[in-house]
């Protein structure tokens, strides 16, 4: 390799390495530049962009997976059970957490996403929103209304790539959806059949099912 | 009464351009380099794409301290960026801009002057190595009289070829013999005698004598404040004055179409596309070594000089 670049290196014009390396230079001066003139123009981030943590508390149902599994502790959850009065008559009260606070040091996270990935009800997001420096380190422990804020800057998930596995909930629908049709073209069918050959065909067990149809 | 009015306007033009110019240059130094590595350069100074940085810098020179050092040799070590400066002035008042005597001051040995005058301005550095009182700013000082010593003879060659093409050493006299066909005739003598003043200027990839991976600023290390921005002016002053004079004496200064009114126009443009090129090789180029530096000017140029004055020589003699 290295004997090979000598080579091509020898067999130039004298000079044509200067030649080179000036022609290198005027073309990167006609190319688009690369500064990022980021407080004038805002960055283009990619999607999945691991900004901020955004809290959908809706879904929360303070579980305290996320508090447990954050590998520096930076979550804190404070909650409160709830008595649910019976919903039918004669039936058992049931009780329900009740989210009190819930916290995110940013200054403690090291944005590993392991309360995203484990949060069972799909309630906390990454946000791309990046923006949040202060001045004093305890300012940046963020409570609720703050998270939940940032959860409206949570773009949509990016679309599959064209030749992507299809996701798993929709290959489940589609099954269960591709079984219930051919169920009922099969079943279809079967009331289709019995209706010409109705005499000398077998009037018994198989036609059973399909004549309750048509009836 | 009338001569003197014209003097002073004359010698007013020629401030005017050695004040602008540099900075011009400058500035377009600033912006063509950051885009040749991809860069945006200053874009926050004046509004429009930073036009005015060069202004601010010089406004932030003036507001710091003035420092001398204890041991320095103090007149000689204030006089120094004068030293450096003025020449680049001096040269810009023989440098003819226009046909029809169009010039600051005609001199009659004008090319003996110009380069006369221009060796001056390098002892400007030498001074400032000396006094600094500094070892760096030695090693700076004897790295620019070695380079001076080097390209100041194949400068002062190619310069002669011109001379004996055009038979005269006044500079308006050399541009009213210009033909065309002396830009082909004269090209290696051209790009010896550029390559030269580059060297002079100590401008990459000549520039061992400041280079500051090794010995900081070399003689310009203890300059502070508006001192050392006039060191850095008389860098860009001497842009201006070498490329001026390589237009004049290799590309046909004011020749051109329509030279009778826009002759200026093309003394212009030629010199700010030879600065572009002085730019473009910074940009382009790391620094030689000081035994490569030594090298090229003496078994590189100094040949090429000679083979350029053999030829115009012989040239000459066919014509006449």
């Amino acid at each position: 390799m290295a004997l090979d670049d000598l080579a091509q290196k020898k067999s130039g014009w004298p000079g044509s390495g200067l030649a080179k390396g000036l022609a290198v230079t005027l073309r990167t001066m006609t190319r688009k530049t690369h500064t990022a003139q980021y407080p004038d123009t805002l960055p283009e981030l990619p999607p999945r962009s691991r900004g901020v943590i955004g809290l959908f508390e809706e879904n929360c149902t303070v579980c305290m997976l996320c508090a447990r599994e954050c590998p520096d502790w930076c979550i804190y959850i404070d909650s409160h059970k709830e008595t649910v009065p019976a919903a039918t008559p004669g039936g058992r009260e049931r009780s329900q957490n009740v989210l009190d606070r819930f916290a995110i040091d940013f200054a403690l996270c090291m944005y590993c996403g392991i309360c995203i990935e484990v949060c069972p009800f799909d309630a906390l997001f990454w946000s791309p929103e990046f923006e949040y420096a202060e001045t004093d380190i305890r300012d940046l422990t963020h409570e609720r209304d703050k998270l939940r804020e940032w959860m409206w800057t949570v773009p949509e998930p990016p679309a599959l790539d064209p030749g992507a596995e299809e996701p798993k909930e929709i290959a489940a629908a589609r099954k269960t959806a591709d079984k219930l049709a051919a169920a009922q073209a099969a079943e279809a069918a079967a009331a289709a059949a019995p209706g010409p050959s109705d005499a000398p065909g077998q009037p018994g067990a198989p036609g059973a099912p399909g004549e309750g149809a048509p009836s | 009464m009338n001569d003197t009015l014209e003097v002073a306007l004359r010698l007013l033009a020629v401030f005017v351009i050695f004040l602008v110019l540099p900075l011009v240059i400058g500035q377009t130094e600033h912006k063509v380099m950051a885009h040749m590595q991809g860069r945006l350069g200053p874009m926050y100074a004046g509004g429009f794409h930073g036009w005015a940085q060069l202004v601010a810098d010089g406004v932030k020179f003036a507001q710091k301290e003035d420092v001398v050092p204890a041991n320095a040799d103090r007149r000689v070590f204030q006089l120094a960026p004068a030293v450096a400066l003025l020449p680049y002035l001096l040269v810009l008042v023989a440098i003819p801009i226009g046909p029809d005597n169009a010039v600051g001051e005609a001199i009659d040995a004008g090319i003996f002057f110009v380069l006369a005058v221009m060796g001056v301005g390098v002892l400007g550095s030498l001074m400032a190595g000396w006094a600094s009182a500094n070892k760096f700013s030695l090693l700076g000082g004897l790295r620019t009289a070695a380079q001076l010593l080097a390209y100041e003879l194949p400068m002062l060659l190619t310069a002669a070829s011109v001379a004996m093409a055009a038979g005269t050493v006044s500079l308006p006299g050399m541009l009213d013999a210009f033909e065309w066909w002396w830009v082909p005739w004269q090209i290696v003598g051209g790009v010896v005698f550029f390559v030269a003043g580059l060297a002079e200027l100590q401008r990459p990839p000549f520039d061992a004598p400041v280079a500051d991976s090794e010995i900081i600023f070399g003689a310009y290390t203890e300059y502070t404040g508006l001192r050392f921005a006039l060191f850095l002016l008389a860098e860009y002053a001497g842009i201006v004055v070498l490329s001026g004079l390589t237009a004049v004496l290799f590309l046909g200064g004011w020749h051109g179409p329509f030279a009778d009114e826009l002759g200026w126009l093309w003394t212009l443009l030629k010199t700010l596309a030879l600065a572009f090129v002085v730019i473009w090789l910074r940009a382009t180029y790391p620094r030689l070594r000081e035994d490569q530096l030594q090298k090229l000017a003496w078994t590189v140029l100094i040949p090429l000089a000679l083979a350029q004055i053999a030829l115009t020589g012989v040239v000459k003699v066919a014509i006449s």
